[in-house]
């Protein structure tokens, strides 16, 4: 059948807009930037893990979280807590009124390690909780909202909640938690110092190497039947619950997977910069990682990864030459990504880019009929290209 | 935690600290009623509510250096004027926002909070190009100045006492024009059936617009009196704009009655628990509870049971 | 009345005592009925006679405020909703919603019984036994030349048709359609009142409707509600003769 002709030629395409990301991210970056460049762009990489989560959670599922920081947050906090206690040895400590604890705490008149560090002392327990603790609190919370039909803005606003608690928490809390510095001097990984150039250019691979895996799985859920029942759900979820599904089941898994996604890119990140502070989980931070989703286009894959490789360095640009300027171009993309191209850069490109490619490479459009993976588009994107494929979204086979 | 104060004295902390509670609760009022009838109304959150409050606030202090400078002698009365005046800044940068933006994304009340969100920003940014990153402060009339004293260990400061009054009455005023007035009565139709009320002639995005401003002149009012209590910086409005959401959505999204309930309540809760466990963790504690019984009982304290 | 005389166990679905009430006004008031294996039961009534409601109740949109829905045995009150359509209750909503950019045949696939659950939906592939179950449902419904069309492209008669073969392809035992036919043309009407006379040879039907004309098509019974009670319950003739249903949509 002609739709699975369609499909084969859409995992071409699909494909070849993955190899040019690798091509970009893998060879290109690093030869043309000096190591202090290329960390920075494995920084704003690490923002879009919790870009794409929010593509999976808001974009497919319709579920705002204005809380994405907290995950982040919790996951680089993991990590920092193991470097920070490996950084902490009784010998780097012996000045200390009590050696092996770290600085911080010290400086608090801690006189012993709280039970909650403890574990830290694993590695294996800290990559385990690097994922593990944002996903049980997303579950808690998705649990509790999910089961009770809490949804739409009551959601973003409890989630921004969540953010501005564990943001005074930390701050307030600077005994155990480093408080508004956060947790600073984080020196070697194992015995293996991520403060030198090549270090950090390692660093750099293993942060691309992570978000293609986490492009992956969230690739398979989404062309799974998994991704389309999410879809439906945002545009009659009434209809899939009568269908037999448990709604809120589907929402709590895509909530944790996002958080998942979140969490990697929190301990990514701390490995990369060297710390993690409460500034990273904040109501602003956090609410800053949605528009990193919504400039590359809500319901685009790749797209999280290009927006906020963009938003990114265009703030580092405006803040390193006119930092005054930066809020009112912040402002306005939140308006114009919204009121404007409410489908961010990937519908820009859908609409513009794509037909030149067409023309370009010959592509028969009449070809393929209507296209059949074309899941739900989200009302607010209805108006505009329904009919267009979504970038990297391709119709499953008809085996 | 009691050890070491007297019964008399856990009394007078707990008045003044309730009475410390009651001016942070007159700007949670006035700050969440604007947000309540906006978010009743139409169902958008303004993420932008808190710079709308600042904008009031820093028309008050412009009046305030206006009657220093050229109305000396009417000065102890400037606050008046100066709360109009806020009321009608504010509500006429709420129609226009309303009608440049929020109208084009009805239905689409998430992308309304990321719209109003960036409006804050912009906001935000120029209140620091205008008046400075740094707080300012108006000078208050001789009259608002000093305390009562209760007993020996209360006082209460007469600012505080009068800015409690305005909440009250601005309150007061919003419920007569909600359930008395031919306007409230429209609003009310509006939230309960929208295309019935257009069948009837209700000019329902006309309401829209009038509501968004007057959520917006109230936090603008909410600024005036936040000027009595503190002082205004650039970003002051953001502190604000968490609890002023979970006041709303906590006191049922609705309900006027709720909205001042849950104002009181978490202001209450908040400054009486500072005095023990400092700002911070008042701060954790509170709004932990809050989120925890709103996890399990979303629809918050004043909600009708309504078929859906 | 002598259906309550025999047990419960014997009817596929029996509602007994079904109160529901909003803030005090009662919607569903006391309703009791009952539904026989393969019966078409038409429950017809003035506006605000609280039909929708006990549909909604059924399928548990609703929660019952008092009484019992026992379906094949089995308690339905307690259940949720995804419980209540896997024990074998399907139902349509009256405005058609069904996935408008889906096609056809994802819409009818999506409700393929199998994958429900998370992880099933992300193992479900698309095998032989789904392909035919949804050209066979495609089929009873008239759109087997839609099937790879999206749902959207579809006149409002074909996407109600579409919610039915929705239903169908879940293999219940009791399907509930909320006004079927309306906003439907006479042709439309025709096909669908042919539809349910397939879909009755092997399912039970709750249909909520208006249009008497249709009514007298299909029902084998109809229940007369008004002011959330039963006021008449019978075979069309019987009911349309009952001086208290006479009452009720002529008197005022």
């Amino acid at each position: 059948m002609n739709n699975s002709a369609l499909s084969k030629w859409f995992v071409s395409r699909e494909g070849v807009y993955y190899l040019l990301l690798a091509l970009l991210l893998v060879v290109i970056l690093p030869l043309v930037l000096d190591p202090f460049r290329l960390n920075m762009v494995g920084k704003y990489l690490t923002y879009a893990f919790v870009a794409l989560g929010l593509v999976m959670c808001w974009g497919k599922a319709g579920i705002l979280s204005l809380g994405q920081g907290v995950f982040f947050g919790l996951g680089g906090y993991c990590m920092a807590m193991f470097l920070k206690l490996e950084a902490s040895s009784p010998e780097n400590t012996a000045i200390q009124s009590t050696p092996g604890i770290p600085d911080f705490m010290d400086w608090n008149q801690l006189t012993e390690l709280p039970w909650f560090w403890e574990p830290f002392h694993s590695f294996s327990f800290t990559l385990l909780a690097v994922i593990g603790v944002p996903v049980l609190l997303a579950f808690i919370i998705g649990f509790a909202m999910f089961t009770r039909r809490v949804g739409g803005v009551y959601f973003a606003i409890i989630t921004q909640a969540i953010a501005a608690i564990l943001t005074i928490l930390i701050i307030g809390q600077q005994g155990f938690t480093g408080g508004i510095n956060g947790i600073t001097d984080l020196q070697t990984l194992n015995g293996w110092d991520i403060r030198t150039d090549e270090a950090r250019t390692t660093l750099y691979f293993i942060c691309v190497g992570m978000l293609f895996l986490c492009l992956f799985v969230a690739r398979l859920v989404q062309n799974r039947k998994l991704g389309r029942i999410l879809m439906a759900m945002n545009a009659q979820e009434n209809r899939v619950r009568f269908s037999g599904y448990d709604v809120a089941a589907f929402k709590i898994f895509v909530f944790c997977l996002a958080a998942a996604f979140a969490g990697v890119g929190g301990a990514m990140f701390t490995l990369l910069v060297g710390f993690m502070s409460p500034s990273f989980i904040g109501i602003v931070a956090s609410i800053e990682m949605v528009i990193f989703c919504a400039l590359g286009g809500r319901l685009s894959i790749l797209g999280a990864v290009y927006g906020a490789l963009i938003v990114n360095a265009a703030k580092s640009g405006f803040s390193e030459s006119f930092p005054e300027l930066w809020p009112f171009a912040m402002g306005a993309l939140f308006i114009g990504v919204v009121l404007a191209f409410p489908d961010g850069l990937a519908g820009l490109y859908r609409s513009y880019v794509m037909p030149l490619e067409d023309r370009l490479f010959r592509r028969d459009k009449d070809k393929g009929a209507p296209v059949a993976g074309t899941a739900a588009s989200k009302p607010a994107a209805a108006n505009e290209n329904d009919d267009e494929p979504v970038i990297d979204n391709y119709s499953p086979e008809k085996s | 935690m009691f050890d070491g104060y007297t019964t008399s004295e856990v009394m007078s902390i707990f008045a003044m600290q309730g009475f410390a509670g009651l001016s942070l609760f007159s700007v949670f009022v006035l700050m969440a009623l604007g947000l309540a009838i906006i978010f009743g109304q139409m169902g958008v959150i303004n993420m932008a509510h808190g710079e709308f409050m600042i904008l009031g606030a820093y028309t008050t202090y412009l009046t305030s250096g206006f009657f220093q400078s050229y109305l000396p002698s009417l000065f102890g009365g400037y606050f008046f004027i100066a709360m109009i005046l806020a009321f009608l800044v504010c509500a006429a940068l709420g129609a226009l926002v309303e009608w440049l933006m929020i109208r084009r994304l009805y239905h689409r009340p998430l992308d309304t909070l990321l719209a109003t969100w960036g409006l804050s920003l912009i906001m935000q940014q120029a209140y620091r190009s205008i008046f400075g990153a740094r707080e300012v402060g108006v000078e208050l009339p001789e009259w608002m100045l000093g305390a009562f004293n209760v007993t020996d260990l209360v006082q209460l400061p007469i600012n505080g006492l009068f800015v409690m009054i305005i909440a009250l009455l601005i309150a007061g005023g919003l419920y007569l024009l909600m359930y008395r007035s031919g306007y409230g009565t429209k609003v009310r139709a509006v939230v309960q059936n929208r295309p019935m009320a257009e069948a009837v002639g209700i000019n329902s995005a006309g309401i829209d617009r009038a509501t968004f401003a007057l959520g917006c002149g109230i936090a603008g009012v909410a600024g005036a009196a936040f000027t009595m209590i503190g002082s205004t910086g650039p970003s002051s409005g953001q502190a604000y704009i968490v609890d002023t959401f979970l006041i709303v959505v906590f006191g049922g999204a609705q309900s006027l009655i709720g909205t001042i309930v849950s104002a009181f309540g978490i202001s209450q809760a908040q400054s009486t628990m500072e005095f023990f466990m400092g700002g911070s963790m008042a701060k954790v504690l509170t709004l932990l509870v809050v989120v925890g019984i709103l996890m399990l009982r979303p629809e918050g304290l004043m909600a009708l049971k309504v078929r859906r | 009345m002598n259906a309550a005389k025999r047990k419960s166990g014997d009817f596929l679905l029996a509602v007994e005592g079904l109160t529901v009430s909003f803030d005090g006004f009662k919607a569903v008031d006391d309703l009791s009925f009952y539904l026989d294996p393969k019966e078409i039961r038409v429950i017809i009534g003035p506006n605000g006679a609280g039909k929708t409601t006990v549909l909604d109740l059924i399928c548990g949109k609703t929660k019952a405020s008092s009484g019992s829905i026992k379906f094949a045995g089995k308690e339905l009150t307690r259940l949720k909703e995804h419980q209540i359509v896997h024990s074998g209750v399907g139902r349509k909503f009256q405005t058609p919603s069904v996935f408008e950019d889906l096609t056809v045949f994802e819409n009818l696939e999506v409700s393929y019984p199998q994958g429900h659950s998370v992880m099933g939906a992300l193992a479900f592939k698309r095998d032989r036994a789904v392909i035919e179950a949804v050209e066979e449902v495609a089929e009873t419904i008239f759109l087997t030349d839609a099937l790879y069309e999206p749902a959207a492209s579809l006149s409002h008669g074909q996407k109600q048709w579409l919610e039915i073969g929705m239903l169908l392809i879940q293999k219940p035992d009791l399907l509930m359609l909320d006004e079927p036919v309306a906003g439907m043309s006479v042709a439309e009407r025709k096909k669908t009142a042919e539809l349910l006379r397939v879909i009755t040879r092997d399912h039970t039907v709750l249909v909520v409707e208006h249009d008497m004309q249709f009514v007298g098509d299909i029902a084998d019974r109809v229940t007369v509600m008004h002011q959330g009670r039963v006021l008449s319950e019978g075979s069309i003739e019987k009911v349309k003769a009952d001086p208290k249903v006479i009452e009720v949509y002529l008197g005022h």
